[in-house]
């Protein structure tokens, strides 16, 4: 660790004095505020992707029929307010491309990623500072990108998130113009957003360590966001370069991907998913992460099997390099490989149950406190076991050949990401709020949020199970269609009503998070009685985060010490005649 | 939930529903035995005055354990699951019967060799979205696209694979139940992806001789079942 680089990082500190508004709300260097920022563009984005998720959900449970409050919006798209199937397209394929790459990764990434980094690891900032608020507004550029392409002609892009070629590749197929095109350049000026801030993240948690946080005392939080930094930073660069090659295709008369040229539409999808992959993990791993932290703190106990913890989490993201071919098993590529693809993909779920029996140790014998952030951990955890079991059906080729491309996928992506990413993500905010915005979030309306949303949660996406086992394809418009998915309309119809009523029950936490923002009670350094070393700080912490830099004794799990008589211990408190452990 | 698989008429499919039912048996004792300790810990563990959380890091022997029983079930059901992959789609017996399926915006395109048995020759014989296929015949499927990425999926043969544009790829079944069953598209594939289906038709023997009859009149039924002889020679 560099003790010049912490020293840099403090002079940056005291040079600040009283920023002006705009340095300090808009253009701010400071990771704090980065991270608030990242959040805010995450949690405006995640209302557009769900209102645009309803719209597909109405779709699908009365399907042609007029959909309410949609008259404001014009033709080709809606004629008197009954759905286009090329705008139906546009919906699902916005609705995926938003929650992966403007939600999930800048929240759980973007904010919790530099918000945390620097305050768990002891120090003031993020090694470049600069860089880092570059990361934001590039990213946000980005997103204002991929909001113009609603505005233009054709449509937004509708071929998917996962954008498969040629039907991407050529207008005409798709019907999408400028749509598809500023998709894939907006996904290219989020990828350089992100390079920033990997490269930020590795560099800050390699170098600036306070004294005594060797890497088996980081939390697993830091740990999880080390792992995914280096992900991104290996997998981002592959998207990017698929994604110039699609636009070559489509605007400079290249082939890459289209076979009446030479080209390959295999090789697009070997691309996406090399990227596709490693991107699943990058959603979750912070989650991980974040719900191993808060599982022990209010466990009372320290995480079981640390190391494991660590072990699993470094060896999911190399098996993650060698799975992409999971995706492509009814896809034509050689099914010799999809054998070996099956191979690594069974492997790859040994990691995922080790950190789920870990998570059981840890709340064996705890002293369990069942607030907020505990019980959206909880959901964590037992969710996250749901999408890993269904995760293995796929993982066996022949099951997979039935059920691919049906709606068991779209049950298990959705018990990943938004059992999974989500619930972690709701966790952290009712965690960590008290500390980036200095006041407590409400108990009772968290509660009010939380069992609704797990409720309506469940009955939104398990029954997508029963649809893919009855073989209901995903991305169809009308599913009446079909006379076989006849006897699976109400299950539609019932999810859908589930999905109004997950929507609904976000209002709670909007009203909660608001509220508290001006008007929750002052919270205290500590209140939850952490240990790790952003509760050292003040609630929030000032430019610079800490007076003087921590050093720190112990691991960050030594909840109820033999010790000590309370049921915490800081890692940065010294004890007098004690030996610091290595926990 | 397994109940709500669509009925099942093909040679391979009782040994995918099968593996559907291992695998389901598997994880549903798994979610069953992980929620209930995890229920169990929240409830015999919750807060208590004077409680204090017992102080561990962890236990190398039950990690070892959990680290090798998922491993084993894992490697175990990966095995199972090449012999019957492999045996679906890399060793199709030999062809009683062939016919070429193209994928277009948004139809199948089905093309009859006629009784030459020769796909690509004047007897030939094409049309949109109806499939006709004999009973208990070795059916081979050679799939291609004229656009973009379709995919061929038929619930009740329990098979789905992707026609792509500038290649053909071989696929394979054996039907053992006559009947109307719907073929529809599994891979988005533009604005017209949904409602893109073509029919299976399943026809007995003598309805399926009926067939080749009604298509092509002049020729002895002895003829019409060349592409079988040519087919089963080559394979």
């Amino acid at each position: 660790m560099s003790q010049a680089a912490v020293a840099t990082a403090a002079h940056a500190a005291h040079d600040e004095h009283k920023l002006s508004f705009i340095r300090h709300y808009v253009f701010s260097t400071d990771h704090k505020m980065i991270g608030r920022q990242f959040l805010f563009l995450g949690l405006f984005m995640m209302i557009i992707g769900g209102l645009l998720a309803m719209m597909v959900r109405w779709e699908l449970a009365w399907p042609e029929s007029q959909v309410p409050f949609t008259s404001w919006i014009p033709e080709p798209y809606m004629y008197d307010e009954h759905m286009n199937p090329a705008f139906y397209n546009s919906l699902f394929t916005m609705h995926a491309t938003i929650m992966v790459f403007f939600v999930v990764m800048p929240i759980l990434v973007g904010c919790f990623g530099n918000f945390l980094i620097p305050l768990m690891i002891g120090t003031r900032d993020m090694a470049f500072p600069v860089l880092n608020m570059l990361s934001f507004w590039v990213g946000a550029v980005a997103g204002v990108i991929m909001l113009s392409g609603f505005f233009v002609p054709g449509g937004h892009a509708a071929a998917g998130w996962t954008s498969y070629a040629p039907l991407s590749d050529v207008p005409t197929y798709s019907g999408v113009d400028w749509g598809q095109n500023l998709w894939c350049i907006s996904i290219i000026v989020l990828g350089v957003s992100s390079l920033m801030g990997s490269i930020n993240y590795i560099t800050t948690i390699v170098n600036m360590r306070a004294p005594g946080m060797k890497f088996f005392r980081l939390p697993l939080t830091i740990w999880a966001l080390f792992i995914v930094a280096i992900l991104l930073l290996l997998a981002l660069p592959v998207l990017t370069a698929a994604l110039g090659m699609l636009l070559f295709d489509r605007l400079a008369g290249t082939t890459f991907f289209l076979p009446s040229g030479g080209g390959e539409p295999l090789l697009w999808q070997h691309l996406f998913w090399f990227f596709g992959h490693p991107e699943v993990y990058i959603l979750i791993l912070p989650a991980m992460g974040i719900a191993s932290d808060i599982l022990s703190v209010f466990a009372r106990k320290p995480i079981f099997g640390y190391r494991a913890m660590a072990f699993s989490m470094i060896s999911i993201a190399g098996l993650s390099w060698i799975v992409w071919g999971h995706h492509m098993f009814q896809s034509g590529m050689n099914p010799t490989l999809g054998s070996s693809f099956m191979i690594s993909t069974m492997v790859i779920a040994v990691p995922s149950a080790i950190k789920t029996f870990n998570w059981l140790g840890t709340l064996w014998g705890g002293d369990i406190r069942f607030t907020t952030p505990m019980l959206n951990a909880l959901a964590f955890v037992s969710m996250f076991v749901i999408g890993g079991l269904s995760g293995i059906y796929m993982a066996a080729t022949p099951v997979d050949i039935f059920i691919h491309d049906t709606y068991f996928i779209v049950a298990h992506i959705h018990y990943v990401v938004f059992g999974g990413s989500v619930f972690g993500i709701f966790a952290a905010i009712y965690f960590w709020f008290p500390k980036m915005f200095g006041r407590m979030m409400n108990e009772t309306l968290g509660k009010i949020h939380f069992w609704p949303t797990f409720i309506a949660f469940n009955c939104t996406f398990f029954p997508m199970h029963i649809l893919g086992v009855g073989g209901h394809m995903r991305r169809i418009y009308n599913p009446m269609q079909y006379d076989f998915l006849h006897p699976l309309q109400p299950i539609n119809v019932f999810i859908t009503i589930s999905a109004f009523a997950l929507g609904l029950a976000q209002i709670p936490f909007v009203i909660n998070f608001f509220w508290s923002l001006f008007a929750g009670p002052k919270a205290a350094e500590n209140p939850w009685q952490a240990n790790t070393l952003e509760w050292t700080a003040p609630s929030p912490p000032p430019h610079g985060n800490f007076g003087e830099i921590p050093t720190v004794y112990r691991g960050p799990y030594e909840y109820s010490s033999p010790e000590v008589e309370e049921d915490w211990l800081p890692q940065n408190r010294r004890l007098e005649g004690a030996v610091a452990r290595a926990h | 939930m397994l109940s709500w698989l669509p009925e099942d008429i093909s040679t391979f499919g009782p040994k995918i529903d099968q593996l559907f039912y291992l695998i389901y048996y598997i994880t549903s004792a798994t979610f069953v035995l992980v929620t209930a300790l995890l229920l169990a810990f929240l409830v015999l563990y919750r807060h208590r005055d004077g409680r204090r959380a017992t102080y561990t890091h962890g236990n190398s022997t039950l990690e070892i354990i959990w680290t090798i029983v998922p491993a084993l079930i894992l490697v175990m059901l990966a095995f199972m699951s090449k012999g019957q992959w492999d045996a679906i789609k890399k060793n199709a017996p030999p062809a009683d019967v062939e016919v070429s399926v193209t994928a277009k915006q948004f139809n199948w395109e089905v093309r009859y060799p006629g009784p030459d048995g020769k796909l690509g020759t004047d007897d030939d014989y094409q049309e949109d979205n109806d499939l006709h296929v004999p009973v208990n015949k070795v059916v081979h499927v050679l799939l291609h696209s004229k656009d973009v990425i379709h995919s061929f999926f038929v619930p009740v043969l329990r098979l789905k694979q992707d026609a792509l544009p500038g290649r053909e790829i071989v696929v394979w079944f054996e039907a053992t139940k006559p009947g109307e069953y719907e073929i529809p598209c599994a891979e988005l594939c533009g604005f017209g992806h949904s409602g893109m289906k073509g029919t299976l038709i399943v026809h007995d023997q003598a309805g399926y001789e009926k067939w080749l009859k009604e298509r092509w009149p002049d020729k002895p039924a002895a003829t019409a079942q060349a592409p079988i002889t040519t087919a089963a020679q080559r394979g």
